[in-house]
């Protein structure tokens, strides 16, 4: 039995990736990480800042996602998100630039504990990249 | 009949018109091409975002408790209505249009006997409305600066909508966008996202048993104002689109146009020509036949 699903990211502007012979996506859902294999119920969650891990026949990748909302439904696991950023060939300046903003924010007393705490995952996500 | 001095002057005068009108359109074809691809790309993203929402809406039982963005304040008095317009004039119909139907609106909102609020996004929609509905609009914002269309900026628009909406200052939300069908017909659209309306939640969502996590009130809440930014992006993108083939279609008129006046005028110039050199010749026959 194959033990492969397809995989779909997109952003805002544009279908980011799309993968039919994926066997599991680790995602950073808002509670803890998922790992999500062949035939999972169907589930829809929320992401926090954190790395998506994808393994797949084709080879595995590794990206960063600022936030995102998952559904995964009859082996089909979709990935919406506003940023998403490929590990490999990651920008270290960009990063820094998302980590200062995120900074300036955690600074800026006026949020509430739960951005806060986004915000806090955040940081340390960007920072064990870096 | 003008000179032909002045003829001369007025045919160059439509040439250089004509370079003009030619080069906009050259400029807004390449443009379409890559608004019209950014729209197409971006449609996923918009059509995920809606399932996921049908689903989760479909699976709510208690409506009383659902969302405020999803099931409205239960009121319809005051009405916002974001108008998208374009930044940039000489584009034909285009802003014309979402100013029409957007006017259409208004009329049938204060004939109601509702409270109107608006926001304009692009400056095009503000100059046009200024005049009439000046003292509704209560924001107006415009991406000048930014060269292409980005989530970010929708973004902006959507957090200062739902804002507004915490604070109560309105119902209801209309946005007004032109929808690209090709280079000839965009559509004018208006489209309502708060209270969200979900058309055929029922037909298929009933069956589908989803496992949530966090809570399905607290991912809707959490989606819903992402859903709203994101309509709003997509509202952009069509509307990048329109407005490229808008200016197209209208510019490629005009090079026409110009076209039909420079022959015009070159007919009418060689025929005053020739009436002149008919006219001396005349003088110098006679001249020659008096002596």
């Amino acid at each position: 039995m194959s033990e492969e699903y397809s995989l779909e990211i997109v952003n805002p502007e544009k279908s980011f990736l799309l993968k039919d012979d994926v066997t599991e996506v680790v995602v950073p859902a808002y509670e803890g990480e998922i790992g999500i294999l062949k035939d999972h119920i169907s589930i829809i969650s929320f992401l926090k800042p954190g790395i998506i891990k994808v393994f797949s026949k084709s080879g595995d990748d590794s990206y960063y996602v600022n936030d995102g909302i998952i559904e995964f439904k009859n082996n089909n696991l979709s990935i919406l998100t506003s940023l998403i950023l490929n590990l490999k060939d990651i920008d270290k300046g960009k990063i820094s630039e998302i980590q200062k903003s995120a900074e300036e924010e955690l600074g800026n007393s006026e949020i509430s504990d739960q951005e806060k705490y986004l915000l806090d995952q955040k940081i340390e996500v960007l920072k064990s990249i870096n | 009949m003008a000179s032909l001095d002045d003829l001369k002057k007025r045919i160059s005068s439509v040439k250089s018109t004509q370079k003009i009108t030619k080069a906009m359109k050259m400029v807004a074809a390449a443009k379409l091409r890559r608004a019209q691809e950014s729209a197409e790309k971006g449609r996923p993203y918009s059509d995920k975002m809606n399932n996921i929402i049908l689903n989760l809406s479909g699976g709510i039982s208690d409506i009383e408790n659902a969302p405020k963005l999803l099931s409205g304040t239960g009121e319809d008095k005051i009405h916002l209505c974001v108008v998208m317009t374009s930044d940039r004039g000489l584009c034909g119909g285009f802003n014309t249009n979402i100013i029409k139907k957007a006017k259409l609106y208004f009329q049938k909102i204060l004939d109601e006997g509702k409270t109107l609020k608006i926001i304009t996004v692009g400056t095009k929609g503000y100059d046009q409305l200024k005049r009439v509905y000046g003292d509704n609009i209560i924001e107006r914002i415009s991406f000048k600066d930014s060269k292409n269309v980005n989530y970010f900026d929708a973004d902006k628009v959507g957090k200062t909508v739902i804002e507004k909406f915490e604070n109560k200052e309105f119902d209801v939300c209309v946005i007004f966008y032109n929808q690209f069908k090709n280079v000839i017909t965009q559509i004018p659209q208006e489209q309502q996202i708060i209270p969200l309306k979900t058309t055929d939640e029922e037909t298929n969502s009933s069956d589908d048993n989803y496992e949530f996590e966090p809570e399905e009130d607290e991912i809707l809440s959490n989606l819903l104002p992402k859903n709203i930014s994101t309509q709003i992006f997509k509202a952009m993108l069509e509307n990048s689109a329109s407005e490229q083939g808008s200016r197209m279609s209208a510019m490629d008129n005009a090079t026409r146009n110009a076209g039909e006046m420079v022959d015009k005028l070159t007919i009418e110039y060689n025929r005053s020509r020739q009436a002149a050199i008919t006219k001396e010749l005349i003088e110098i026959i006679s001249g020659a036949e008096s002596l």
